[in-house]
Parts: structure tokens; C-alpha cells; sequence
């Protein structure tokens, strides 16, 4: 009955195309286990956080005008990170205020727009996954998609239905990891301080794996870990939960060796 | 107070590297974010509590001039005075007037962020009359003769030996054996010092909480008790307060108090909250003769209309820097003014301008936290992000950076050739990390890679994969 499977648009976003396009793989798989019909509408690159926070409006309006043409006329659209869906939902709308029909459209595509891991649980109502991870992973709370999308229980729920694995909380699950999107360059001494307090907590827990939902935090705390010299695999929650994680090394990591050799 | 602001870096680079600041921080940090939330859990209506907050400070501002003008009408009626002062300077002049009316040699001096921002203690000091700090951290950051850094814990960012270091180089009578071990030591010391200070003061500065309309009132809240002391000892008593903190009533006043010591320290209530209506009456058995409100805008009133007028929310309780984790890592006086912290971030390039504090709004992550702290609702990324707008409009954000925004743009607004650069970079990243996944250093990414190693792409990009992948009917 493929009719009746509610239509979903991939948003990929940038980090995800670029840096880790198994992810946009492992959502496609998790929503269409979860009974989506999933398309990726080929017109979509960035949702203009970039420009946004660099106080660039009119490039982060264009670009969102854009979005809105690629992904009108799908019933959900469903992102792999907190901080893009973030950006659709509580920012893009406000970039056309003045511009009532513009407005409008907007108001309606941040409504269909949720990060991946909360659409599974709370609009498919996905209570398990099909998947096994042997090992103990912790989890850290991307800021965008905790304090704008309130995104904290869902992606426990689903990871306790992994076959074999074991969370551990992160002390400090809930701060910053020192990202912010151009923060780290800007500001690279700020941002490695703040990722190394991060990684400090990390190697406290125990844990063998790093999960989280947002590619820039990923990159970052993976980045960190690596220089570092630590044995701690980084991953994106959706590789665990699709089960997408036998041939697929973990971030900064080769292809054939797990951990550090 | 001298502008360290455009510093903003090299500040950062030097207190990354003092590790006795660093070590302070840390013992600090999770006290501060423990006690609030301990406070915030023990009482069920604190989120209501800050839409009441935060409604209460927009009315005031939306009528800000009829409350103004009520709340002055009624100092008069009560016997006080109000000078009201558009600019820094004319606020310096009016205090030094009413010193100098008093024949003032010593003056003390309640904490206060606005006679930080005026510059109170040099001026004084100019014309010959000693001001002397009596808040304890105050205190020892006059005799150290530092800046405060954070706005309710001024000099938190000391430790132990700091504080015994200063107390030796000025209490030169102190015998050697005299130990400062505990924060009861410093507090004795600090006690015994003030205690003739306070007794010989002509003249006492306090800053204001807040100004209440319907009565005409100044509040100030302490823990040390050293605000009261200051204000009801002596002839005169100067309340320092800048328009935005008042508010209509009473009752307003309590609702706003009842978030205040929650949100800054983790009290239920501040040790000390006193309310001053006037000065002595006849019958009164204390108080000063004479009360005068120094009133100040400084740059406030060019807020209103904009959108950083919500800024006037705030009250001043540091829960945003109590939480931010950029303030935890530079600390307060890389900010290089009075105010650091999220707060200060917005408020500092209202009040000295952009040009001077750029870099303040731009050293966010735009985590979050401190908005959901703040007792008042202040979007505070928000209003970042107005600033890093105004910068833009204005040129005034690096070349460099522009011209790389500019690049990604017209990429990123042409979905195909897009899709080539995009191929191309993950193709180029891929073979730089080569078979290791990663790559420790690149020229044109050192902001990256001189503390991080840079994961490298897997191979191929999404679309350039899921086109192969529908090609084949895989998709």
C-alpha cells in the first residue's frame, strides 16, 4: 500500500553530503523501516547557518527561499542533525517577517521539518530499532537540537533497543562541546579548551564509543579524540541505530582498522 | 573603565595560559549552575515566575518614560533628590557635587556595576576624596587595583594565596604568623579593616537593584550586609541607577526579587534586601540626612525601539555567564569592560559601541544555555546575532572571512555546480587523509587543525553516491 506511507524529503545537509553520506543512508534505511515513502530532492544544499550566524541575512533569506521550493509539497521533511532542523524550525521563518506570503510558507515548512531521531520516535512512533552495536557508547546532547528541539529522551529510547549496547551518560552531556559552525575558527583556542574539557569527560565515562546527532559536534569531538590519541570511536547516532556500522570505520578513522593503530 | 575590548584574543590567549585563573574557574564553575538548579527545583512556579518577569520588564519599557517620571516625583515627595544624567560624564559630575557639597574626604562604596561603567572611584580620586570598597571582593580588587570579574562575584577569579598576597602588601601590621586559610580569615581581616572606614565615611554609594514608581524607592540586595552599613551611616547616601531598573510597584519589585537570588547565587533570598524611601525622617532613629538618586542612561535610551531593547530585561543576576561555557574558559576580564558574559556581549557594543567590542558577540558557540537561565527571557543569542548583522552591514567583520562567505554562497545558491565543488572538495579532503581517515594539518584550515586533527571525508558525497545508487535501482 504505498499510498498510504507518508512522503518524506531527506534533508541531507552540508556536513552530512560532504563529510559522512552514510548517514543520509542510514536515515533513508531508519525511515523507511519506520514505514516512510523517503525522497531527496536534488535542489537542496545548505539551510544557511553559515550566513545566518555570520550575520548575513540576505544570504541565509536566499538560501532558505531555495529550501522552500525543494522540499514544498512533501508532508514531513526529516534532517539528520539538530542544528540544521533547529535552523528550519525556529529561525528560517523569521528571516522572511517582512514578507507575509513568504512568511507564511515558511511557517508551514518549519512545521513538517523535524530532526530524524525525534520524527522516528515521536511522529512514527518507532519504539525499537533493528540493529546490534557491541559496546558501551555514551551520548553527547548537541545544543541546537536539546535547547530548540528538546531533544534529550528520544534518542535514549531508541538506543536501548540496540541489541548489545551499553549507555553510559556523559557528565556534562548537556554543554557545549566548543563547535558553534565558525565559532572553531574563529575562535580556534576558545573552541579546542572547551572540546578538550569535552573529551576529559568522554574518557571519564568509559566508554568505547562516542555517539551524537550533529556532524559538526561529531567532526569536532572526533577531531579532538583523534589528536589526542584516544581509542574512543566517534559516530553519528544514525549509523548505530540503522546497524550501518560493520564496514563503515568510525569518524577520522581509516577504512579497515577500528581505533587507533 | 578603561576599553580592553578589541583585545579580545590576546586576552584570551593570556588567561588561557594563567593557571591560577584557570584553577579558580574550575573550582567555581560547578557550584554556580549546582545551586541554581537546587533553587529552580524548590520552587514549581519559577517558570511562570519568568514569564512574569520577563512581562513586567517589557511594560515597564514600553512606558518607561511615565514610570520614570512617577518614580522621580516620588523620591522628591519622599525628600530625595534626582539627577537625572543622559551621559557618563554628567553623571561623574553630579557625584562629585553632592561629595563635594557634603565637604567629603572618605566615601564608601556599596557594589556597584554602574559606578564601574561611570568610572566613579578615578574620578573621586581626582579630586581628592577616597573611595573605599566595602563588598569583600570589591575590596580587595581596590587594593589589587583590578577590574571585577563577574558582575555579582566580582573577584571569584581569585584564589586563596591571592587574597592573603594582597592583604600582606597593604595591611603592612599584619603579624607573619597570621593565617588565611579559611574564607572566615579573609572575612575577619576584611571586617576589622572596614569597620573604621565606615564609621569615617561622609558620604555612601550603593547601587540600585531596582526603583519602584508607586513609592518611589531604591532596593539593593547583599549577602554581606556591607550595603547597609554603607548607606545608613553616613550624611549622605548616593544610590547609582541606571534608567532600566524601574519598575511600577511593589508588588513588581518582589516578583522580580523572588527570581533574582535563585537564578544568581542559588538563595532562596539575598541575605540583606533593603529598600530606601528618602532620607531620615523626623522621628526616624538612623538614616542618612540627605538621599539622591544619580539617574543614568549612558547609551541606554538609544536601546529602546531597537531590537536589543529586550536587553533592559535584564537584571543583572549572572546566571548567563554562571552557565556560559566561553565565560568558563577565558574568564570575565577577557572581555576587557565592565560587563562579560553573555550579558555583556549584547550590552557592551550597545554601550561602547561594535567597532570597539566585535568580537564579543562573535565568541558564541550560540549553545543556548544562557537564554534558558536567564530569569528574564532574554534571547540573548539572538541579540548576538543582531550584532554580528550590524557588523556585516557595516563592513566591520573580517575581509577574509566575508570573502569565504561570499564563495560558499554562490555555491551554495547554484544546487549544481554545487554539486561539483562538493565532489571535488570531498575527493581532494579524502586523498589528503589518505588511508589514515584523517589529516593533522592544513594551511588553510589551521584554525581546525592546530588543536584538532580533521576527519576527512569517506569518499564520494551523498549526492554524487545516491545518483550511482538510482542508476543502478539501488534507490
Amino acid at each position: 500500500m504505498p499510498n498510504t506511507k507518508p512522503r518524506v524529503a531527506l534533508f541531507v545537509t552540508c556536513l552530512v553530503d560532504l563529510h559522512r553520506p552514510s548517514v543520509g543512508f542510514a536515515a533513508i534505511k531508519l525511515l523507511e523501516q519506520a514505514g516512510c515513502h523517503v525522497e531527496v530532492p536534488r535542489a537542496q544544499t545548505c539551510c544557511g547557518q553559515p550566513a545566518y550566524n555570520s550575520g548575513d541575512r540576505a544570504t541565509a533569506r536566499e538560501l532558505c527561499r531555495g529550501l522552500l521550493d525543494a522540499f514544498g509539497g512533501y508532508e514531513y521533511v526529516v534532517v539528520p542533525s539538530g542544528s540544521c532542523g533547529g535552523m528550519l524550525r525556529e529561525h528560517m521563518p523569521h528571516l522572511f517577517d517582512d514578507d507575509p506570503n513568504t512568511r507564511a510558507r515558511a511557517d508551514a515548512l518549519a512545521a513538517r521539518t523535524y530532526e530524524l531521531v525525534s520524527f522516528l520516535t515521536d511522529v512514527m512512533g518507532v519504539k525499537s530499532v533493528d540493529a546490534a552495536y557491541a559496546g558501551t557508547v555514551t551520548y553527547h546532547d548537541s545544543c541546537a537540537g536539546l535547547r530548540e528541539l528538546g531533544i534529550k529522551a528520544q534518542p535514549r529510547a531508541l538506543l536501548a533497543s540496540v541489541d548489545g549496547l551499553k549507555l553510559t551518560e556523559l557528565a556534562d552531556a548537556e554543554v557545549c562541546c566548543g563547535f558553534g559552525g565558525t565559532f572553531c575558527v574563529k575562535y580556534p583556542e576558545i573552541s579546542v579548551r572547551m572540546v578538550s574539557d569535552k573529551t576529559k569527560s568522554i574518557a571519564a565515562t568509559g566508554a568505547d564509543t562516542l555517539l551524537a546527532g550533529d556532524m559538526g559536534c561529531l567532526l569536532n569531538m572526533a577531531g579532538r579524540l583523534k589528536r589526542e590519541g584516544s581509542p574512543v570511536k566517534t559516530r553519528h547516532i544514525a549509523e548505530v541505530l540503522a546497524g550501518m556500522t560493520g564496514d563503515l570505520p568510525p569518524i577520522g578513522e581509516a577504512r579497515g582498522g577500528e581505533g587507533r593503530g | 573603565m578603561h576599553i580592553n575590548s578589541p583585545k579580545f584574543k590576546a586576552n584570551v590567549t593570556h588567561a588561557l595560559a594563567d593557571t591560577r585563573l584557570q584553577k579558580a574557574l574550575d573550582f567555581t564553575r560547578p557550584s554556580f549552575a549546582g545551586r541554581r538548579s537546587a533553587a529552580v527545583a524548590n520552587l514549581p512556579e519559577f517558570e511562570q515566575l519568568r514569564d512574569i518577569g520577563r512581562d513586567i520588564k517589557n511594560h515597564t519599557l514600553a512606558h518607561l518614560d511615565f514610570y520614570l517620571e512617577t518614580w522621580a516625583a516620588n523620591v522628591e515627595k519622599a525628600g530625595g533628590h534626582v539627577h537625572w544624567c543622559s551621559t557618563a560624564d554628567e553623571a561623574r559630575a553630579a557625584v562629585l557635587k553632592i561629595c563635594q557639597d557634603a565637604g567629603a574626604r572618605t566615601v564608601t562604596k556599596g557594589k556597584s556595576m554602574i559606578s564601574e561603567e561611570l568610572g566613579i572611584n578615578e574620578h573621586l580620586e581626582k579630586h581628592g576624596i577616597a573611595p573605599v570598597e566595602t563588598d569583600l571582593g570589591e575590596y580587595i580588587l581596590q587594593i589589587r587595583d583590578e577590574g571585577p570579574s563577574h558582575i555579582i562575584a566580582p573577584a571569584f577569579h581569585l584564589n586563596r594565596e591571592d587574597w592573603e598576597e594582597s592583604f600582606r602588601k597593604v595591611h603592612t601590621d599584619l603579624p607573619a604568623d597570621r593565617v588565611f586559610n579559611e574564607r572566615r580569615d579573609i572575612l575577619t581581616e576584611a571586617r576589622t579593616r572596614l569597620r573604621e572606614k565606615f564609621l569615617a565615611a561622609d558620604v555612601g554609594i550603593t547601587g540600585a537593584n531596582f526603583l519602584i514608581a508607586e513609592t518611589g524607592s531604591s532596593v539593593i540586595v547583599t549577602n554581606e550586609g556591607n550595603g547597609d552599613l554603607t548607606q545608613t551611616l553616613p550624611k549622605v547616601h548616593i544610590a547609582l541607577a541606571s534608567i532600566e531598573k524601574v519598575v511600577p510597584t511593589l508588588e513588581d519589585a518582589t516578583s522580580l526579587l523572588r527570581l533574582l537570588a535563585r537564578s544568581a547565587t542559588g538563595q532562596d533570598f539575598s541575605v540583606y534586601t533593603t529598600f530606601s524611601t528618602g532620607g531620615r525622617r523626623p522621628g526616624d532613629l538612623d538614616g542618612p540626612e540627605e538621599y539622591h538618586v544619580v539617574l543614568i542612561d549612558n547609551g541606554r535610551s538609544n536601546m529602546l525601539g531597537t531590537e536589543f531593547q529586550e536587553m533592559l530585561r535584564c537584571i543583572r543576576c549572572a546566571a548567563c555567564m554562571n552557565h556560559c561555557p566561553v565565560y568558563f574558559t577565558v574568564g570575565g576580564h577577557s572581555y576587557g569592560w565592565v560587563y562579560p558574559g553573555p550579558m555583556g556581549s549584547v550590552l557592551t557594543p550597545s554601550l561602547i559601541g561594535v567597532d570597539q567590542a566585535g568580537h564579543l558577540p562573535n565568541a558564541s558557540t550560540f549553545c543556548g544555555k544562557c537564554e534558558s537561565v536567564c530569569p528574564v527571557k532574554i534571547p540573548l543569542p539572538k541579540l548576538m546575532r543582531h550584532w554580528r548583522e550590524r557588523e556585516f552591514e557595516r563592513h566591520l567583520s573580517p575581509q577574509g572571512t566575508r570573502s569565504n562567505l561570499a564563495i560558499w554562497a554562490w555555491f551554495a545558491k547554484r544546487p549544481q555546480l554545487y554539486r561539483y565543488a562538493t565532489g571535488f572538495a570531498a575527493r581532494v579532503l579524502g586523498w589528503l587523509g589518505g588511508n589514515k581517515g584523517r589529516v593533522a594539518s592544513l594551511p588553510f584550515a589551521s584554525g581546525w587543525t592546530e588543536g584538532r586533527d580533521l576527519p576527512t571525508p569517506e569518499g564520494d558525497t551523498f549526492f554524487a553516491r545516491y545518483a550511482k545508487a538510482q542508476r543502478e535501482g539501488k534507490a
